[in-house]
């Protein structure tokens, strides 16, 4: 797949001195859906800032499209559609006109069936001559996207679209993400929400303090990173643990009457049939068996304390 | 050029003046209306005539300049301000628009608007009394080049300002007294000579008086020392611009 965007060594310190990017390294292939997650503060929307033109970069390049996101900035911006983390939205606009204008900012002419296309698709036309200031927050957030659409834009940048948003409004914002992604378009999703990167991102990268912690295709992260669970039932409660099973930590919960043992998933030896094994040798009876994979969370709370360890 | 984003900047701008459409054309016609209640029957029925002109004609382009000036600062600062306090401002910083594409927009805006008062209150004046224009053109070129200075100086202004309080501080506490001081209520004649040679040192001196002699053909400065006068301020503000423009000063980090 080719790359839509390509981002290397970028860098940004602000006047204060914080360094707020410290060489970011990032590219987006045609099409994709980048889920971007990190603590606040570790650097996403000065990332996202940089790549548009609202924040000037310290170091670093960004192509988007093939084109300079400096020295080509007009061809470089007409590829992106910018939806921000806050509802920066003119109150006393009609949402058509206000959609209408972005078009023209971005040097597009006038297309009515192309804007009714994307209010459609976002369940806003019959609010076209609403004043933005009438909807509710959900609909301006859409606003916002069909205001980032209004210039057919090839990469979407979503910063935190689904901040302090309700779970149905939430829902509601996955399924035009994925409409978006179905209609060709490639998206940066910068989110704090783990399960948000779960249920949409093909590739998920993980930023904090500035840095790329890691970027990988969500399944392989999952797989790799993913640490997985065994809970045994047992028939009859135990106290403790026989000492010929100290070696797999297992724990002990519910009073005794089930253990749980936690192993690496992408491993080849799990060490379960083992663990199985001993158990009947010592006499331990089973009732049933279940495994659980540990979330995007889990896996991304890991990461984060492992930077941190590794810096301090 | 981006001409279509100009051209979306500007009616954007203008759309906000049209919602407004009543308010925009009333309150000049209201407010010029009392003027001449106040200064052309009440002051103006005991001062005759200044240099041969009726009181009420006199203050006339002085009332133009008066207005033309304090909406063009408002507008232009206020259009500019509004989308950096409402957020909108990534939207211009991320589109494919240099600085001098987004200044004509939104200046062009003010400035519109600012001749669009001007002309209302030229028109409501003619209802009150008799007015000649000796130097049409003259008139023109002072009142577009008054509208886009002011607009281009209001524009800095808002890219200044951080609050409301700094929005309002400079038209309330440099603009307001200059123009009341500038001449527009009376010739610089009738002041005791300390002032006359304290006046002098007024920009909106020489700006009132070129714009009169367009209307009459009687200045206190020569009318070149005027033109000289607005084209080296629109020169400043210009410079001013450009240096914004150059800098990113209150607009990108």
């Amino acid at each position: 797949m080719n790359e839509i965007l390509r981002i290397e060594g970028l860098t940004k310190t602000y006047e204060g001195g914080f360094t707020a990017l410290g060489g970011v390294d990032l590219d987006l292939k045609e099409g994709e859906i980048l889920a971007l997650l990190g603590p606040n503060g570790a650097g996403k929307t000065t990332l996202i800032s940089c790549v548009c033109g609202i924040v000037t970069s310290t170091a670093g390049t960004i192509t988007v499209g093939g084109y300079d996101a400096q020295k080509e900035y007009r061809k470089a911006r007409m590829l992106i559609g910018l939806v921000p983390q806050e509802i920066h939205l003119e109150p006393f606009s009609k949402v058509i006109d206000t959609v209408r204008y972005t078009r023209g900012l971005f040097g597009k002419r006038r297309d009515d069936a192309y804007i009714e296309k994307i209010l459609r698709q976002l369940s806003l036309w019959e609010k076209r001559d609403s004043k933005v200031m009438q909807l509710s927050g959900g609909m301006k957030r859409r606003v916002l996207i069909a205001k980032a659409l209004a210039h057919e834009p090839r990469v979407l940048f979503l910063d935190e679209p689904t901040a302090g948003v309700d779970v149905e409004l939430r829902k509601e914002m996955w399924a035009v993400v994925e409409t978006l992604k179905a209609s060709g378009v490639s998206i940066v999703l910068t989110t704090h929400y783990i399960e948000e990167a779960e249920a949409m991102a093909d590739r998920v990268g993980v930023i904090n303090k500035g840095k790329i912690a890691l970027i990988e295709e969500k399944s392989k992260l999952m797989a790799r990173l993913g640490r997985k669970t065994l809970r045994i039932e047992l028939d009859a409660s135990v106290s403790d643990i026989p000492a010929s099973l100290s070696d797999y930590n297992l724990r002990i919960v519910e009073g005794g009457e089930a253990l749980l043992y936690e192993y690496e998933a992408g491993t080849s030896n799990t060490g379960i049939t083992r663990l199985l094994a001993g158990l009947r040798d010592a006499g331990i009876t089973m009732k049933d068996l279940s495994t659980r994979q540990s979330s995007l969370e889990e896996i991304f709370v890991q990461l984060v304390a492992d930077q941190e360890e590794t810096a301090a | 050029m981006n001409l279509l984003a100009i051209w979306a900047m500007y009616r954007s701008e203008m759309a906000r003046f049209f919602r407004t459409l009543g308010q925009s054309f009333l309150s000049p016609v209201i407010s010029t209306s009392l003027y001449f209640v106040v200064f052309g029957a009440a002051i103006g029925s005991r001062i005759d005539e200044v240099e041969g002109v009726s009181y009420g004609a006199f203050i006339v382009p002085g009332l133009i300049m008066l207005s033309v000036m304090t909406q063009a600062i408002s507008n232009a600062s206020f259009g500019i301000y509004f989308p950096k306090f409402m957020g909108t401002i990534y939207e211009l910083l991320s589109a494919p628009v240099n600085f001098l594409e987004i200044v004509v927009g939104f200046v062009g805006a003010a400035a519109t608007k600012a001749l669009f008062i001007g002309v209302v209150i030229l028109g409501t004046s003619a209802l009150f009394v008799d007015l000649q224009i000796a130097h049409p053109l003259v008139m023109v070129l002072f009142l577009l080049l008054t509208c886009v200075s002011f607009a281009l100086f209001g524009f800095i202004i808002g890219i200044w300002a951080k609050n409301f309080e700094q929005l309002q501080l400079v038209p309330l506490l440099v603009v307001t007294p200059l123009v009341f001081l500038g001449g527009s209520f009376y010739s610089i004649n009738m002041l005791p000579p300390i002032w006359q040679t304290i006046t002098m040192f007024n920009p909106v001196v020489y700006l009132v008086s070129g714009f009169r002699w367009s209307f009459f053909g009687i200045a206190d400065v020569p009318i070149l020392t005027s033109l000289l006068a607005i084209l080296l301020f629109q020169a400043l503000c210009l410079a001013g611009v450009w240096w914004i423009f150059r800098s990113g000063w209150r607009i990108r980090s």
